[in-house]
């Protein structure tokens, strides 16, 4: 297959970015959105022309979360429930052009082309997207019951990978996907449930002071989530929020 | 050299035991006197970080990505086993650590196994109070699965994202640890070297490591009372792997040039349930988690003539009838069937796929059938229980494995050697420590199945705050270690020295010779390994792929291409320092393979095999450590010896018939 790149190129975070036109040929099918761009960047090498562009990735196997593109106006492309490691040629036309961008949005600034630095993900968990269970000391596995489909709803929301395709999808740039995630995951279970609304309000007020937008409902988040994490979990975010904000469990 | 493996006396049950009640302890105003680096944000270096954090000590964590939690402990799948006998079929510490030294083979050491197996409970415990969302049975009580090489049910999951789930637990509790203040965390940077300084002893230790920024390419220095390395495994040594595109060996490297020694590096596991290779374009393999393999049923065609007309497109899977089916690990081992050890599957893989029985376009496939799996349980079980396994599948492959088997191949997947470590995970540089992948100590010559994260954890969460402790007792006496003094240096001047050399080689080439991407030479290497000291070795493929490594590590040299600076983010210079260290790396498993004439676990070579094609282990010359020692660039390494002795367990042939 042959196709056109047009690739987002920036050097720096400082730096002016602009679109790169590329021409490609002799790309299987079968093989990933990645491997394709491994095989620009590989020609790029060998033609001494330029830098070849900086894409994160990692695992690409769709779990880590590390890798993620803004391809043809879609986060990770036109494939639902793929991360784009997983995304395959096979969904493309032989010729078409496709555009390359990096996740946009201002709590993520452009590290180098496709890079961008998520570490405001990072200190969301940081202010309450945890259990404080020190190591040790802790009772056995089977002394608290977990009913299944509390067990199977966690895990639904666990499933999140990280990777803030919800935030480069969304017009305001919202993270509540992801964070509606975090505390759907852990104040399901029991085990979560002495700092459930602590945990709502720290992550919350976190998410607003790094630059994330709020939430209209309009789920594109919901739309684009390649491990498709539902809207729910913004609905159960928002009701700890509410309880905690009219003193139910507040601790003071 | 010595290899003193510290290990504790007193009965095989009562060792961990007795090294707690008499082990040194640091009391908590002077914790946070102590500063501890760990490079690594796994299971292990995660679970570490977050435990010694939360005891009081000062931690800096290091990790090449842009968060912790995207380490590869992230992709494990099929679960992580414990004994916690929740299932009444007959489960214990004891036949947990059984099954986990005649899996390796009876080649790993039987204390630290009997620890692995007697905190493995714990470690569960701690995870469900973490909040990890492990799959749970309509009562609410945990769930349980089977893998390979046991008889019992002993392995927890969460479907089929058990490191996941694991991962983002201890990646909580470092979360927690970071916004505490206890842990610095330190991401997109990369250990360059470490850094070893005398102290008023002339004793040498481990003070501190040199770090390369990954976003500026500028080096930073950081120091410390002690080191723990959790940079996991050397899998991408042969190029095509499960492993992450940055997994990498160069941190646990650079700590075996300055002194540290390294151990069985040529037990490799190779994992059977892989997606086959496809294409020269392709960067990595895919797992398919082995718990598929408590459903699904292992086939090719019986018939020579079915397997040729299903390689050229002619005929599929389904229009093979059951009798012309060879279920060959049902075939070859009833006890176990399709649940034999990794090794063993694989190999046997590799058996029918040579004799011309292999499906898929290439002939180098086998089939993982789920439709008696999807008759007995519906579809809906099914799909629970693996759903977005198939889905994965489905996703690379583009066949429904609803309605068509898997196709499967075995794959590098894990490595088994290491970092040489004692009891204490302690290497032969005091003061460096090393956890998880990164060390060789549990696995012996092949690793069970959902033992990985098992070791990861209990290594992080319950023995390096234990024995880190017992070392720093001694340490507050010194004071503050400054990252200064002619040792910080001389470390650091040799990253540069080795970064500029890199670089000097696609500015200053003065031949007219083509110039190649580091991507074609790590191919190339990747295929030697893979076709000479892969699945099966012998003394001639070795020798085959020692010259290969030396010419094409000589062109290396000469010929790679690294464009841009080393003073910005420069993902082909990465690539390039660690592939030169992969370059040594694939010369001593290659020497490793060589002098170890034996078959065991993951390691065989066919000299030495029985009549049905088994390994055939050598007890006599061979059981033991074989640790090496880093003599130069140059030199061939020097091979030191800990003999392995079995008190506790009695040795038998490895037999899953």
């Amino acid at each position: 297959m042959k196709f056109t790149l047009h690739i987002w190129r920036q050097e720096n975070a400082r730096a002016k970015g602009h679109f790169e036109t590329y021409e490609i040929d002799n790309i299987s099918a079968d093989c990933s959105f990645l491997e394709m761009l491994d095989q620009l960047n590989e020609k790029l090498v060998n033609d001494h022309i330029t830098h070849p562009v900086c894409f994160d990735n990692d695992c690409r196997e769709g779990i880590c979360g590390m890798c993620g593109l803004y391809i043809n106006g879609r986060p990770h492309g036109n494939d639902d429930g793929v991360t784009t490691c997983q995304l395959h040629m096979r969904h493309f036309h032989d010729g078409d052009e496709i555009w390359v961008e990096p996740w946009r949005a201002k709590a993520f600034p452009i590290i180098r082309d496709l890079v961008v630095d998520r570490t405001a993900f990072d200190k969301i968990i940081q202010a309450g997207g945890y259990i404080s269970a020190t190591t040790g000391g802790v009772p056995d596995a089977n002394n608290i019951l977990v009913p299944k489909h509390i067990a199977d709803q966690a895990m639904d929301a666990a499933a999140c990978i990280g990777c803030g395709a919800c935030v480069a999808a969304c017009k305001n740039a919202s993270a509540m996907l992801f964070v509606g995630a975090k505390v759907s995951h852990l104040n399901l279970l029991p085990q979560g449930h002495p700092e459930a609304m602590d945990r709502a309000r720290k992550m919350i007020v976190k998410m607003d002071e790094l630059g994330f937008g709020g939430c209209t409902n309009t789920y594109a988040c919901e739309a684009e989530c390649p491990k498709q994490i539902k809207r729910q979990n913004i609905a159960r975010l928002n009701r700890a929020w509410i309880g905690q904000a009219f003193g139910r469990d507040r601790n003071n | 050299m010595k290899l003193d493996s510290k290990i504790p006396e007193g009965p095989l049950s009562q060792k961990w035991t007795n090294y707690k009640a008499s082990q040194k302890l640091v009391n908590p105003a002077n914790k946070r006197k102590l500063d501890i680096i760990v490079v690594g944000t796994g299971l292990a270096g995660a679970s570490a970080a977050a435990s010694l954090g939360a005891l009081g000590f000062h931690v800096d964590i290091f990790c090449i990505q842009d968060s912790p939690r995207r380490a590869h402990s992230i992709a494990a799948q099929g679960g992580i086993n414990a004994a916690k006998n929740y299932q009444n079929d007959g489960d214990s510490v004891e036949r947990l650590f059984k099954d986990t030294i005649k899996g390796g083979d009876y080649r790993a050491r039987e204390a630290n196994v009997y620890r692995l197996a007697e905190v493995s409970g714990d470690i569960i415990d701690q995870c469900v109070a973490q909040g990890v969302p492990f799959a749970r049975d309509y009562s609410g009580l945990l769930d349980n699965r089977s893998f390979g090489g046991a008889q019992v049910s002993r392995t927890f999951y969460a479907r089929g994202q058990t490191g996941q789930q694991l991962l983002l637990g201890a990646y909580g509790a470092l979360s927690r640890e970071i916004a505490r203040g206890t842990v610095v965390l330190h991401e997109r940077h990369e250990m360059m070297d470490l850094v070893v300084v005398p102290d008023q002893d002339g004793k040498p230790r481990a003070r501190g490591i040199i770090a390369r920024n990954l976003v500026t390419g500028e080096l930073e220095r950081y120091a410390a009372h002690a080191v723990v390395v959790a940079s996991g495994g050397y899998g991408n040594v042969y190029y095509l792997s499960t492993n992450a595109m940055n997994s990498n060996g160069s941190a646990a490297w650079v700590c075996h040039r300055r002194g540290a020694a390294f151990a069985n590096p040529c037990y490799v596991q190779i994992h059977p349930t892989c997606i086959p290779v496809h294409g020269d374009y392709q960067s990595k393999l895919t797992l398919m988690s082995e718990s598929l393999r408590n459903d699904g049923r292992i086939w090719v065609p019986k018939k020579k003539e079915d397997a040729e007309a299903i390689r050229r497109g002619e005929k599929g899977p389904l229009d093979i009838p059951d009798e012309d089916r060879d279920y060959y690990l049902e075939r070859r081992y009833p006890a176990f069937g399709n649940l034999v050890p990794r090794d063993v599957a694989s190999r046997a893989a590799k058996e029918r796929c040579d004799a011309g029985y292999g499906v898929g376009p290439t002939g180098l496939a086998v089939y993982l059938d789920f439709a008696d799996a999807i008759k007995r349980l519906g579809r809906d079980v099914v799909e629970q229980k693996y759903g977005n396994l198939f889905q994965m599948y489905y996703k690379i492959v583009d066949t429904d494995p609803y309605k068509e088997p898997m196709m499967i191949y075995p794959a590098i997947h894990y490595t088994m050697g290491g970092l040489w470590v004692d009891y204490e995970l302690q290497t032969t540089i005091p003061g460096l420590f090393a956890a998880g992948e990164a060390n060789f100590s549990d696995h012996g010559a092949n690793r069970l199945g959902a033992s990985a994260l098992m070791q990861g954890l209990a290594d992080g969460y319950f023995v390096l705050p234990y024995t880190l402790q017992n070392y720093l007792a001694d340490q507050i006496y010194v004071g503050k270690i400054k990252a200064e003094g002619p040792e910080f240096d001389e470390a650091e001047a040799n990253v540069r020295a080795r970064l500029d050399g890199l670089m000097d080689i696609s500015h200053s080439a003065s031949d007219v010779s083509p110039m190649h991407s580091v991507d074609h030479y790590h191919k190339a290497l990747g295929r030697v390994m893979w076709e000479y000291c892969g699945m099966a070795r012998s003394k001639e493929s070795l020798a085959t792929a020692a010259e290969k490594i030396a010419e094409l590590e000589a062109d290396f040299y000469q010929h790679v291409f690294i464009p841009g600076k080393a003073a910005e983010m420069n993902p082909e210079l990465e690539k390039a320092y660690r592939l030169a260290d992969y370059f040594e790396l694939a010369r001593l498993i290659v020497a490793d393979a060589t002098q170890r004439e034996e078959s065991c676990g993951g390691h065989f070579r066919i000299e030495h095999q029985t009549e049905d094609g088994e390994t055939l282990r050598d007890d006599e010359h061979f059981m033991f450590v074989a640790a090496w020692e880093y003599q130069g660039h140059d030199q061939p390494e020097k091979m030191y010896k800990e003999d392995l002795n079995y008190e506790h367990i009695q040795i038998v042939k490895r037999n899953y018939k």
